[in-house]
């Protein structure tokens, strides 16, 4: 196991070295400098913009940029936003928890309801609900996340009222309220930005568990279970349910790429202040360096991620270590 | 090649798979014979007929500029197909070339390859995209193509790797390479043609990726430009008007939806084919 998890780390690091290298490289072999935009986008002189490129080390020759920008990601410094003037890292620090929020409650949703109607579906597999839940399944996959987002918040938000549409706080809330209330206002925001990326996420979880359940069910133990005069319901949760849970583990791993993309659409959407919604502004006001330390994040998130999957399946199936 | 036709053949008998490929089809259609008949998607007509609901004369009702909907979710049906269709087919050549090389000749050659692929994977490829489409001025379409195009093959190549990998053990590539086979013969006549089904699948689940990612970007306004009208660019339109003019961006989601599923269902319907445990 030590010698598999000294493998495995090592893989991690160098993926993530590999995806630091092709970031540096995406930024220097854009057309013209991420400066060049800016000054597209707004009046600023020649003068400004010389000054903007010293102090992003631009005029530097592309070796020692190279050096600058890998001693700068391990010390944790990812350069200052162009448009909020504040270190990159202090922002993305700031935004984390919001994100962190509305992802793991799409994660929860996506596990449990997912994974219920995924087992459903292997159970009643061909029949008209498995055949019907895959179609809606793929419907949701189908949906622009922002279009989906769009629609509910015009719905939900302004034609009916049900619900909040936009941020994640009401702004007149007292600001004395106790704790309860807050919580429920943070709620009530995060139900329409959740379940929306939930819909265009589920069918990912539900295909899975289809498919591992599949495979269990047709193991030589389920039909001693059944022989044995057990019920389906104990063959099917008890029986079948657990070892088909594993597999399941990797698709996390999978997943948070695509949810992380989808959280850029749907904070932009909703106006979620979360990371999403920050790396949806930058491209907006072309803010290059908080560009680059939103993708950084997330390559590191997505690597670590994978890592984190291996170890825990490692860990539950010895197969894998000793295999 | 018999392999791949088996497979488009099997994908034609599931009901599934038959009702994406028709949508599909008369989508196509559509796209190609659609701006002949319909008024000119740029035209505004009249500013007073502008946001009006869906009627006989503008079925899918106009926009805040007076433009037929309809008209423009047809050619943007022409953009969005067009865009996927060439970007797929590059990353899929790109991809089953690197998987080809890195599953042929392994060694370093494949550790090298598949630790670039990783890394490459771990920046969502929305994230790459952003980060090179938010330095340009104007993006072309061919430019927009070619970089999605550019950053779809990694998934692939590790699928085509694997297969070579599988097809390499098989009796008759054995036996072809006992036989003095080159290498070219042995690539282009059995492990190309025998992991074009896996390809197919890829390929078709990719148009519907591309064209959600496509969508995604002109809807950040990093994708087409207007005034081309495209799927995602017209939602971004519609958001301002969401209250007073919903069908300006209800019409063109349902595109997205109607089309990426239709491509989906024929997809998993390909699946099923090249692998029927997974039904």
């Amino acid at each position: 196991m030590i010698v598999w998890l000294l493998r495995r780390s090592l893989q991690a690091a160098v993926t993530l070295a590999v995806a630091l290298a092709l970031l540096f490289l995406l930024m220097r072999a854009a057309p013209g400098d991420p400066l060049f935009r800016l000054s597209a986008e707004r009046p600023i002189s020649q003068q400004e913009i010389e000054v903007l490129r010293a102090r992003y080390g631009l005029d530097q020759p592309i070796g020692s940029q190279l050096v600058a920008f890998v001693s700068g990601v391990l010390r944790g410094d990812l350069g200052v936003s162009i448009e909020h003037g504040r270190p990159v890292t202090t922002l993305l620090a700031e935004r984390m928890p919001a994100t962190v929020l509305l992802g793991g409650s799409v994660l929860l949703l996506n596990f449990t309801i997912g994974l219920w109607l995924g087992v459903r579906q292997a159970v009643r597999r061909g029949e008209r609900e498995d055949r019907w839940l895959t179609t809606l399944s793929l419907t949701g996959y189908a949906m622009p996340s922002f279009w989906l987002g769009l629609v509910l918040a015009w719905l939900v938000g302004v034609e009916w009222r049900l619900l909040p549409a936009a941020g994640m706080q009401d702004p007149l809330l007292e600001a004395d309220a106790s704790f309860l209330v807050k919580a429920a206002d943070v709620l009530r925001h995060l139900i329409l930005p959740a379940v929306t990326l939930s819909a265009v996420s589920i069918a990912a979880t539900m295909r899975y568990q289809r498919a591992a359940m599949l495979e269990v069910l047709r193991l030589p133990y389920i039909v001693t279970a059944r022989s044995k005069g057990l019920s389906e319901r104990e063959v099917t949760w008890r029986h079948a349910w657990r070892n088909a849970l594993f597999p399941i583990i990797t698709i996390f791993g999978l997943w948070l790429p695509i949810l992380v993309s989808g959280s850029v659409f749907v904070e932009a959407v909703f106006a979620w202040p979360g990371l999403g919604s920050l790396a949806a502004n930058a491209v907006g006001s072309r803010d290059y360096p908080l560009l680059m330390g939103a993708s950084l994040l997330v390559a590191t998130l997505v690597v670590a991620g994978g890592f984190v999957t291996d170890v825990a399946y490692a860990w539950l199936d010895p197969r894998v270590r000793f295999g | 090649m018999t392999a791949a036709f088996d497979v488009l053949q099997g994908a034609w008998r599931n009901p599934r798979g038959r009702t994406g490929a028709l949508i599909l089809i008369i989508i196509a259609v559509a796209a190609l014979v659609g701006p002949w008949l319909l008024p000119d998607p740029l035209a505004q007509p009249d500013v007073l007929a502008a946001s009006r609901p869906p009627t006989l004369v503008h079925p899918f009702g106009t926009d805040q500029l007076s433009r037929d909907v309809l008209s423009r979710v047809v050619t943007g049906a022409r953009i969005s197909l067009g865009v996927a269709l060439l970007a797929v087919a590059l990353s899929i050549t790109l991809g089953a070339a690197v998987g080809m090389i890195s599953g042929y000749w392994g060694g370093a050659t494949d550790t090298v390859l598949m630790r670039m692929v990783d890394g490459a994977l771990a920046i969502p490829r929305l994230f790459i995209l952003l980060l090179v489409l938010a330095v340009w001025e104007r993006v072309p379409v061919l430019a927009l193509i070619l970089l999605i195009g550019v950053t779809g093959w990694f998934a692939t190549s590790r699928l085509v790797r694997g297969e070579v990998l599988r097809i390499r053990e098989e009796g008759y590539v054995r036996a072809a390479e006992a036989l003095g086979a080159r290498r070219r013969r042995i690539i282009f006549r059995h492990l190309l043609p025998n992991s074009l089904g896996p390809l197919l699948v890829a390929a078709t689940l990719g148009v519907g990726d591309v064209i959600l990612l496509e969508a995604g970007l002109s809807f950040l306004g990093l994708g087409i430009q207007p005034p081309t009208p495209s799927w995602g660019g017209m939602i971004l339109d519609s958001r301002e008007v969401m209250v007073s003019a919903p069908w300006a961006g209800i019409f063109p989601g349902l595109a997205i939806v109607l089309t990426v599923l239709s491509a989906n269902l024929f997809g998993d319907a390909l699946r099923d084919a090249v692998d029927p445990r997974s039904a």
